[in-house]
């Protein structure tokens, strides 16, 4: 079997405020193989995008860095590279060339002075050296591969004149086009409409199934992770708390968060019940620590209705809830 | 019947260029017509440029009409001149979708609370103060919040203060514009059952604006759908998500993510990009992405109707029920 693409295992990020480190994620352990979806979930604060930021090598420069850990991934020629502790020219050859990048907001990763195409066709030149007009070939060849009608002209246009929906499948266009073995994508569906949303999701796993690239996808909405990803690491200030596959974190959560956050969605039709018998909405009661002053034990324990003292004493270590999901919770047998 | 507590007729609102500003007039709304009894809450839903913040400043008159009627509680808003709107506005209150850029972060959250006191001239600063502790309790946080800054506050917490503030000068009419929007999901329905909790104590009349439909569901008696500029459908809030009657309801309905991870097929993708409101279709404004348009709906503009089970829809497919 080939190694996976993504391979992260004991990553601790931390950000240096008033002279402390303060870790915005730690004890990491996260794997994606070919061809798979795996979304990373959590509320503001979980350390979602610190742990995809960790992956390119973007942490802010003065103040973060990767204190543990290891990030390895697969490149496009096979070979496997270690992604921490590499200098940033090497680093550089990577992101946007083996690893595409999608971000939430289409228009701050587009440049408001270069034209569509030529956004485009600029990695591709850089990562693997074809010539301007080749380049540009391959640019609308890709914009007509996002679903852009007309690429032709569209590839002469500047980002303002497309629509947020055409900028987020431009974006995409150019995350692909060195051919990544890794897309990460980063909320890239939340700043959009509704309708627009699905059509993104669709494009994604279409592309997927095209080309076998690995997605990571960073989001904070279930119903996207239950749309698009194999697999789903929860995260909750800073730990992944719950993983495994969605068909059996959503059917059957083992760790209580997990189950609070997917009881707090609203879902269809559901509410008009609740409001019949004069019931509130469900909810997680408090709010989420902050990440300077976390209580000792499990970080959730403090909103948890099933918390024990045992809870409080220490972190709890993530429990194989059966073979392929895993629960940080000294209780997950009891949900 | 009682007369609606408020009233919107023929609501349009044109922005037309500046001279600072080039380009066509954008049509944000077009002939907008509803009521709201007192007591009731109305949920207006849609995507980007479906003019929905755009009713919720106009009924306000936080933005001019182009043309059209507002009445509340009798008065027309639309014509008053200064002085007397802004007693209306004093039973009339905003709640911002944004908990960070809502709150000055120079004044206290006493200062932010007793403002609209102040400049209504209400109480004496002891009077004010109770007042704005009131608040403080009715929305669940610390007497002590009122010497602190609104940077002190989580998301939520400043959300708290938001509808706070609007609940000191005792409105009888809120807009809340995306109140939750901003709001990570275990936060979400703390302050919708908040918001909920209110308006049933306090007898509130609100206009509640969300993109999300699945949000509105519990706080909302009818339901209204924009889509540029327009109303698609009007229901209740059980009845619409029971049987959407209009196309672009459907598909709205269809398009949020199930958490269920088996029920991903069989969702329906709309094609194409909602219209520049500069540059509506004819017609139909959804029919450029309508998946049962026919070439009649090109030629009108589909009135708003009732239908056999008391929805309200602008399509002219019957046939499609």
């Amino acid at each position: 079997m080939d190694a996976p693409i993504l391979s992260i295992s004991g990553l601790r990020a931390v950000f240096r405020i008033a002279g402390r480190d303060i870790a915005a994620v730690q004890d990491v352990d996260l794997v994606i193989g070919s061809g798979e979806t795996v979304a990373l979930v959590g509320e503001s604060g979980s350390g979602k995008s610190v742990t995809s930021l960790s992956i390119i090598g973007l942490l802010p420069k003065k103040i973060g860095r990767i204190a543990e850990g290891s990030i390895a991934l697969r490149r496009r020629d096979g070979t496997v590279t270690e992604l921490t502790g590499l200098d940033p020219e090497s680093l550089r050859k990577v992101r946007g060339n083996d690893i595409g990048m999608v971000f939430q907001e289409p228009m701050t990763s587009l440049n408001p002075v270069y034209s569509i195409g030529e956004q485009i066709a600029e990695p591709i030149r850089i990562h693997l050296g074809k010539s301007h007009r080749d380049a540009a070939t391959d640019a609308v060849r890709l914009l007509a591969q996002v679903g852009i009608p007309d690429p032709d002209r569209r590839a002469r246009q500047y980002p303002h004149e497309l629509s947020g929906g055409m900028r987020q499948r431009a974006t995409i266009a150019m995350a692909l086009s060195c051919d990544p073995t890794l897309l990460i994508a980063d909320e890239p569906t939340t700043a959009l409409d509704v309708t627009i949303q699905a059509q993104i999701l669709d494009l994604l796993a279409a592309l997927q199934a095209q080309r076998g690239m690995g997605i990571l996808f960073v989001t904070h909405n279930l119903g996207v992770v239950a749309e698009i990803a194999d697999r789903v690491a929860v995260m909750y200030a800073g730990r992944i708390v719950e993983s495994g596959p969605v068909s059996e974190v959503f059917t059957r959560p083992r760790h209580p968060y997990t189950a609070g956050l997917m009881r707090s969605v609203p879902r269809l039709g559901q509410a008009t019940t609740l409001k019949a018998a004069g019931t509130p909405l469900p909810t997680i009661a408090g709010n989420v620590p902050s990440l300077a002053l976390l209580p000792k034990g499990c970080s959730f324990a403090p909103r948890c209705a099933l918390a024990v003292d045992a809870c409080r004493t220490a972190v709890p270590p993530l429990f194989a809830a059966t073979s392929t999901q895993q629960s940080r919770c000294l209780r997950w047998e009891d949900l | 019947m009682d007369a609606p507590f408020l009233s919107v007729r023929k609501l349009t609102k044109h922005f037309a260029p500046t001279a600072f500003s080039r380009g066509p007039v954008v049509r944000a709304l077009e002939d907008i017509s509803f009521d709201i009894a007192r007591g009731q809450v109305v949920g207006l839903v849609g995507e980007s440029g479906s003019g929905k913040t755009t009713i919720g400043r106009s009924v306000l008159r936080l933005i001019e009409p182009t043309s059209g009627e507002i009445r509340f509680d009798g008065v027309d808003i639309t014509s008053l001149s200064a002085g007397p709107l802004a007693r209306q506005r004093r039973r009339m209150q905003y709640i911002f979708q944004d908990p960070f850029a809502s709150l000055s972060p120079r004044m206290t959250i006493g200062q932010i609370l007793t403002e609209g006191l102040d400049i209504q001239g209400i109480g004496n600063r002891r009077e004010r103060r109770a007042r704005a502790e009131k608040a403080l309790a009715a929305v669940e946080l610390p007497v002590d919040a009122y010497d602190r800054y609104a940077h002190e506050f989580s998301g939520g917490q400043r959300q708290r203060i938001g509808i706070a503030r609007a609940l000191t000068l005792e409105p009888e009419f809120i807009v809340a514009d995306e109140p939750v929007s901003a709001l990570d999901v275990s936060i979400q329905a703390q302050i919708i059952n908040l918001l909920r909790d209110l308006q049933v104590r306090l007898g509130l009349t609100m206009l509640f604006i969300s993109h999300d439909l699945a949000v509105v569901e519990y706080i909302c008696d009818t339901v209204i759908v924009l889509y540029l500029g327009r109303i698609m459908e009007v229901a209740p809030a059980a009845a619409l998500y029971a049987r959407p009657q209009h196309p672009y309801t459907r598909a709205l309905l269809s398009a949020i993510p199930s958490l269920d991870p088996l029920a991903r097929q069989g969702r329906q993708v709309l094609k194409g990009d909602i219209p520049s409101p500069a540059k509506p279709p004819t017609g139909c404004v959804f029919r450029t992405r309508c998946p049962v348009a026919l070439d009649a709906c090109a030629g009108i503009v589909p009135p708003l109707r009732a239908t056999s089970d008391g929805h309200l829809k602008a399509c002219i497919r019957d046939d499609i029920a």
